[in-house]
């Protein structure tokens, strides 16, 4: 049988080389940089912990495959984003053992029990945080000093805890490698001890935080790379950090004693990595344009709500969960005007 | 719900009905708010299944042996005050026998009384049925009701507290899970169980999948 003379197909016949795994390809390239930071700034705890978290995911994600009864989708590389964004979130010397725990639950209860990729509602990575941020509360909210000068050869103690352990109390360990290190987050020292970090503490990364979002103008960096090569929608993160910083404004307007200025509420906790890398997840995001910002603005106004007035020092997370939660919501509340259609609003 | 089937149930099978095929928790999901909320320790959820076990018992039996005399029209009320009655004793019960375990339990002894399952078995089986086969029915689903909120109990326990009856498992160092002491926890050892039953009984009968095609689901 020789081929047809003509070849009879429909639309679209140009396409772009472009699916989920050159995608993924890139994302995990623009977040190489950041994480490679923190190891720079933990040294071999924040390596460890990002090594097992990925392979945690990986394994989960194999896992539920071979119980699902469906091929491998290792390849795709968003198990692999999950755990490496996970490990980021997660302080540099969380035990081991739960950041496993913290990548199998993303994926396990994240992912595939929605059905796989593009089927999940909520963020896989923060779901795993969320999960080991109420599963061990101690634990999540145990900091080290950036920059030890022994980061390099040595573990940090809570590292190689052993499963089902209580890791070990470190605040002597920390004192003795950083000279003045008080063990607070800069939100919690605002908001405990009314004490302000300087701006060139934070953009030297010589701040206590989670191990992957210290350095803003890095992850800016990266997420700038991503949006010119389109594989995130520019438009949300736009949207969180500018709400975020117009809220603080409002409020430093109201109160300047209390409420601390702009770029603080932008460069301190986990702001600009998650509206980089995590609202902008394509599947739970909003699709529609109005849709975007209105989801944009919700998250960033949250987060300082939660911020401000919320018993937590930190509210990025939960702030992106409900976000990702109302996502399906404000799709159907925005549908773009269909070309000859009355708008939508103004049926009645 | 027992409806006529080709052939009747043999005596045992009316007994291993309640504990496995017809399991109140992991099957029927009946009875959904005691099991979630005393779940927290095994020694909570082992009292609080043979409380429940006590009444479903003694409420079946009781609503089978008057079945032919209740007219139809007040039949709901009778077997309200039929379990209540019963409710009522294994308060005063476990009051005598541990007052810890009645504090712990708290309000869930009296709320035994809106039980679906006590209220189900008695509505669908007990009026049907002759007093043997309504008491072997009814202890089936007690027993099947006990493993599973002891499974529960148990891995909320072990996860949460590092102990199983109250015995440590693993040593003054174990790192509680504080989410399965919670109510969120409850809810995820619950699905954990029901994941392995479907699994479990999908493996065990192959059928032809019924798992929709890729790409329409949920979309």
């Amino acid at each position: 049988m020789s081929s047809p003379l003509t070849e009879l197909r429909t639309a679209p016949h140009v396409k772009r080389n472009l699916g989920v795994e050159r995608i993924m390809s890139h994302v995990v390239l623009a977040l190489l940089p950041i994480a490679a930071f923190a190891v720079w700034q933990y040294g071999l705890s924040a390596l460890a912990l990002i090594i097992t978290v990925i392979a945690s995911c990986l394994l989960t994600e194999r896992l539920c495959n071979r119980l699902g009864g469906v091929a491998s989708t290792l390849s795709d590389g968003s198990a692999t984003i999950t755990g490496l964004l996970l490990a980021l979130t997660l302080p540099p010397a969380f035990p081991l053992w739960m950041g496993a725990v913290a990548g199998f639950m993303a994926i396990a209860l994240g992912k595939a029990l929605f059905g796989g990729l593009g089927f999940n509602v909520l963020n896989p990575a923060l779901v795993g945080r969320a999960f080991v941020q109420a599963a061990f509360p101690a634990a999540i909210t145990s900091w080290v000093p950036a920059y030890a000068p022994e980061r390099f050869s040595a573990f940090v103690p809570t590292t190689w805890t052993l499963p089902f352990m209580t890791p070990p109390d470190i605040s002597a360990w920390a004192k003795a490698a950083v000279d003045g290190f008080t063990g607070a987050t800069p939100l919690a020292r605002w908001k405990f001890e009314n004490v302000l970090t300087s701006p060139i503490d934070f953009l030297s990364g010589a701040v206590t935080a989670s191990a992957g979002e210290t350095s803003a103008i890095l992850i800016l960096l990266c997420g700038l790379y991503l949006a010119a090569r389109r594989f995130l929608d520019w438009r949300i993160p736009v949207a969180v950090l500018a709400s975020a910083a117009l809220t603080a404004w409002i409020f430093q307007l109201m109160d300047p004693v209390r409420y601390p200025d702009p770029l603080f509420a932008l460069l301190s906790g986990g702001l600009v990595i998650g509206a980089m890398f995590m609202a902008t997840d394509m599947v739970t995001s909003p699709v529609t344009p109005l849709g975007v910002w209105l989801y944009g603005v919700f998250i960033g106004v949250l987060t300082m709500m939660i911020r401000y007035f919320g018993g937590l020092t930190e509210g990025v997370m939960y702030a992106i969960l409900f976000g990702n939660a109302l996502a399906p919501l404000i799709d159907r509340l925005t549908p773009p005007r269909v070309f000859g259609h009355p708008r939508l609003w103004s049926r009645s | 719900m027992s409806l006529p089937g080709p052939k009747p149930r043999s005596n045992l099978e009316e007994l291993l009905e309640g504990i496995w095929k017809q399991n109140p928790v992991f099957i029927m999901m009946l009875g959904m708010c005691p099991t979630l909320a005393v779940s927290v320790s095994a020694v909570n959820a082992l009292s609080m299944g043979l409380a429940t076990g006590f009444v479903l018992s003694g409420s079946t039996l009781l609503v089978s042996l008057i079945r032919n005399i209740v007219p139809r029209e007040v039949r709901i009320a009778t077997y309200i005050l039929i379990i209540a009655t019963f409710v009522t004793v294994v308060d005063y019960l476990i009051q005598a026998i541990s007052l810890a375990i009645y504090e712990a339990l708290g309000a869930f002894i009296q709320l035994i009384v809106v039980n679906c399952i006590i209220l189900g078995r008695a509505e669908a089986h007990a009026a049907r049925n002759p007093p043997l086969r309504a008491l072997l029915n009814a202890l089936g689903m007690s027993m099947g009701f006990t493993i599973g909120l002891l499974a529960l109990g148990a891995v909320r326990e072990i996860l949460g507290a590092g102990k199983l009856f109250g015995i440590s498992l693993f040593g003054p160092d174990f790192q509680p899970w504080v989410v399965m002491m919670l109510p969120p926890g409850g809810f995820f050892v619950l699905g954990a169980w029901l994941l392995f039953f479907n699994w479990f009984n999908r493996r065990k009968t192959p059928v032809a999948s019924d798992k929709p095609a890729q790409g329409h689901a949920h979309v």
